[in-house]
C-alpha cells in the first residue's frame, strides 16, 4: 500500500456500469514525511474518506475486492484514513 | 521478495474491515548494498516484526493476502519474514552492519 492525500474529485457519467456509483478521488503520493512523490492518479474510495485527507492506497486487482460481488474494474483504491505515522527515531 | 528496513508504523481507526486487527508497518525497500529502493511503503505484518528489523516484502496481492490470512481482500503487501543475515559471494551483511 501507499501514503497519499486526497487533492480532487473526478465526475463522469459515460462509463462502465460497475463503476456507477463509485467516487472516483484524485490522489498525490505521499513519502513517510509527507513530501510528494510521483504523480497524481485517479482512485475508487472503498472507505469514505474527505478533501484533503491522508489515506492509504492499494493497487492491483486486490483494489477491485472491496466492492465484491461487484467487480468493479479498479486499479487502485483507497482503503484506510491514516490517524498517525510513528517512525523510527534516525528517520 | 524484496529485502526492506522496517521504519515505522501506520496508525488507522477508520479503513477496510479486512484490516482490522493486523498491524500495518512502514518499510523502506532496500538494494543489496543497503540504500534506498525507491520511496518507502506499507505493508501489513504477517511475521511478528518491528520497527528497526530488517525483512522480507512481497508486493503482490495473493501472496500478501494469503500470508496475512485475509484472502480476497484489498492488501497488496505484506511482511512475510525478518532477515537474520545477508551473504553475497564477497560479503556478509547483518542488520546491525546496515548503513
Amino acid at each position: 500500500m501507499f501514503l497519499g492525500r486526497v487533492v480532487g474529485t473526478v465526475v463522469s457519467t459515460m462509463k462502465d456500469a460497475a463503476l456507477k456509483g463509485q467516487r472516483m478521488l484524485i490522489v498525490q503520493p505521499l513519502k513517510p514525511d509527507l513530501t510528494e512523490t510521483g504523480k497524481r492518479s485517479v482512485l475508487l474510495d472503498a472507505v469514505g474518506v474527505g478533501p484533503g485527507e491522508l489515506i492509504y492506497w492499494c493497487r492491483g486487482k486486490e483494489s477491485s475486492f472491496p466492492f465484491l460481488p461487484d467487480e468493479v474494474p479498479a486499479d487502485g483504491t483507497i482503503v484506510g484514513v491514516v490517524d498517525a505515522l510513528h517512525m523510527e527515531q534516525s528517520s | 521478495m524484496l529485502i526492506a528496513h522496517v521504519i515505522g508504523e501506520l496508525i488507522s481507526t477508520h479503513k477496510h474491515e479486512s484490516h482490522v486487527g493486523r498491524k500495518a508497518l512502514i518499510v523502506q525497500p532496500l538494494d543489496l548494498d543497503g540504500s534506498k529502493r525507491g520511496d518507502a511503503v506499507i505493508a501489513f505484518d504477517a511475521v511478528d516484526a518491528g520497527v528497526g528489523d530488517q525483512v522480507l516484502l512481497v508486493t503482490e496481492g495473493f501472496s500478501a493476502m494469503t500470508s496475512v490470512g485475509r484472502p480476497q481482500s484489498p492488501i497488496d503487501m505484506a511482511v512475510v519474514g525478518v532477515i537474520d543475515r545477508i551473504e553475497l559471494d564477497s560479503l556478509v551483511r547483518t542488520p546491525a552492519a546496515r548503513k
